[in-house]
């Protein structure tokens, strides 16, 4: 039976954080190879998806890989200022992973 | 079997450890003690003010047991990116630190001092050659760019670590460098493999937090060998799993799959993470890929403005419907009042918490859920005065704004300070993130023998 499955219960890392001061990297890591496999094959998670959840357009997502030594998917965007500039909201960039938690994966029992 | 140890005390020289991790570190004979010291993390401010993040009794705590371990026992203490930039002012607040130590302790060791602050002729002249390429997604670098920055930085890789240890340096203070550096340099002189030794580094540079339960404020010991490298937490507490070095493996990089350096591209994307004994994770298929030409990245600072702030609550809940309207009327009112002011003199910033204060315009969420607000009123100007100035009136004006449906007539903020507003000072940031091509790195980073 497939039924929605929040990814808060698939993964045990989400999180958000500058790579370097012109970019945000997010990673999301798996508890496991089975469940990184099963979502892997969903294709839920893209970088159109990444995309449409930080409402940038898609050349702005300069990253999108798959990473299986992690069980990891792992994005990286433009930051919107470059980290500490005026504008700044987030110096650390590690509060900006709350859109990924949204994320839902068709997942079969 | 050929194998060499590194203790990495801490994820952050100044962010504190226990002295008995530290010293259960120093039972496992380390060839070497390493810290990190300096990060991009906290914005440009540190650069371009010249000042640190951590403090100077705190940078004292950790690098006092660094030391007398390392003169105890003959090993190497390194520290690199001192003093959180590692400009020049961060590297003479570091060595007074250390005559401090080496005076109290009646501490006896050859320093090696290792500068990596960039002269802006050198910079001109490599830009006039076309030598200087962005970094990510930089605009080219102009001449302007390089007379504007505050201060200048080149990171230095392993080189000059090796350099400075054949000249017999036990103690090593080292300037910005790539975090990896400053633990991969002896074993990479000593001949073990580069890729495994800068990925070593890469998990290392943040002391324990590799492991589970995570943290900066511990110790890490890691063990070299010619296939793999083995890493493991040296308080009991604390344990690594595969997930979680491969996860740090990860960490701060805009790929997975290439961890990039002076060196070249450590490639990490055949890498396996085995469970090695109950708290050690072993590491191995990390691959060195030598880049042709020896590119250093630069990071410059410049001051672009001076701050002041203003932090207050709303409570109202009519208000709180309103509360675009309301910064609406105070942008106004402020553009009209001082009309003889240009508006690019200054800049009037409202980060509104419990509306979309952390995320700004990446927040998807429109609208409003919370019964209070916090409000920071920014404004940033080209002096200190004209940010206040715009700073008191944008507040006087939204703290008695009759919005519409107004009842609570007395005041509509809520301050928790007296004074209301704050001057922060100089904003700076990052104008410089390029790449810079040399022939040979010793043009960026010279090295001063200290005899202590």
């Amino acid at each position: 039976m497939t039924k929605e499955v929040s990814i808060i219960d698939l993964a045990s890392v989400i999180r958000s954080k500058n790579a370097g001061p012109f970019e945000l990297t997010f990673d999301i890591i798996f508890k496991d190879k089975e469940t990184y496999e099963k979502v892997k094959k969903t294709k839920v998670i893209t970088k159109e998806l990444i995309a449409k959840l930080y409402h940038v357009p898609i050349e702005k997502v300069l990253y999108f890989v798959e990473f299986d030594p992690a069980n990891a998917i792992k994005a990286t965007i433009v930051r919107p200022v470059d980290s500490g500039s005026i504008g700044e909201t987030d110096v650390y960039g590690a509060q900006q992973h709350a859109p990924l938690l949204e994320i839902k994966i068709p997942y079969e029992e | 079997m050929k194998e060499i140890r590194v203790l990495s005390p801490v994820g952050m020289l100044g962010y504190g450890f226990p002295a008995e991790s530290f010293q259960k570190g120093l039972e496992k004979k380390p060839h070497v003690i390493a810290a990190d010291a300096g990060s991009t993390d906290a914005g440009p401010h540190k650069l371009g003010a010249g000042v640190g993040i951590v403090s100077k009794e705190a940078t004292k705590k950790d690098l006092t047991l660094m030391l007398t371990a390392g003169c105890e026992h003959k090993i190497p203490v390194i520290i690199g990116s001192a003093g959180g930039s590692g400009a020049e002012v961060h590297l003479n607040w570091t060595l007074e630190i250390v005559k401090e130590i080496a005076k109290e302790k009646n501490l006896h060791f050859k320093m090696a001092l290792i500068h990596a602050e960039v002269e802006k002729d050198y910079l001109q002249k490599k830009l006039a050659q076309g030598k200087i390429k962005p970094l990510g997604p930089v605009p080219d670098l102009t001449s302007k760019d390089i007379e504007e920055a505050t201060r200048i930085v080149a990171v230095m890789g392993v080189h000059s670590y090796i350099k400075a240890l054949e000249m017999g340096a036990e103690v090593i203070i080292a300037g910005r460098s790539n975090d990896p550096a400053m633990f991969a340099a002896l074993p990479i002189k000593e001949g073990y493999n580069p890729g495994l030794a800068l990925h070593m580094g890469k998990i290392l540079e943040c002391g324990a937090m590799a492991s589970t339960p995570g943290t900066t404020s511990d110790c890490m010991m890691a063990y070299l060998r010619e296939d793999c490298f083995i890493v493991e937490p040296t308080n009991a507490l604390r344990k690594c799993i595969p997930s979680t070095v491969a996860a740090h493996t990860l960490y701060e990089k805009s790929s997975p799959l290439h961890i990039i350096g002076p060196e070249g591209m450590v490639d990490v994307s055949g890498c396996k993470f085995e469970q090695y004994s109950e708290r050690a994770v072993k590491v191995s298929g990390s691959k060195l890929n030598k880049s042709e030409a020896i590119n250093i990245k630069l990071e410059g600072a410049s001051k672009v403005a001076y701050r002041t702030i203003c932090i207050a609550g709303v409570r109202d809940p009519i208000m709180i419907k309103q509360i675009d309207e309301c910064e609406k009327h105070v942008r106004n009112t402020v553009l009209t009042y001082f009309n003889d002011i240009s508006p690019e003199d200054y800049q009037l910033i409202f980060h509104i918490y419990g509306k979309n204060g952390v995320m700004g315009e990446l927040e998807p969420r429109k609208e409003i859920a919370s019964h209070e607000l916090c409000l920071i009123l920014e404004v940033v100007a080209k002096d200190q005065e004209l940010a206040n100035t715009i700073c008191a009136f944008a507040r006087s004006t939204l703290m008695h704004y009759s919005y519409r449906g107004r009842v609570a007539t007395a005041g509509n903020l809520a301050f928790p300070y007296a004074p209301s507003d704050i001057p922060t000072g100089a904003v700076y940031k990052f104008n410089i993130h390029h790449l810079v091509e040399v022939d040979n790195p010793d043009e960026l980073f010279s090295i001063e023998i200290v005899e202590f």
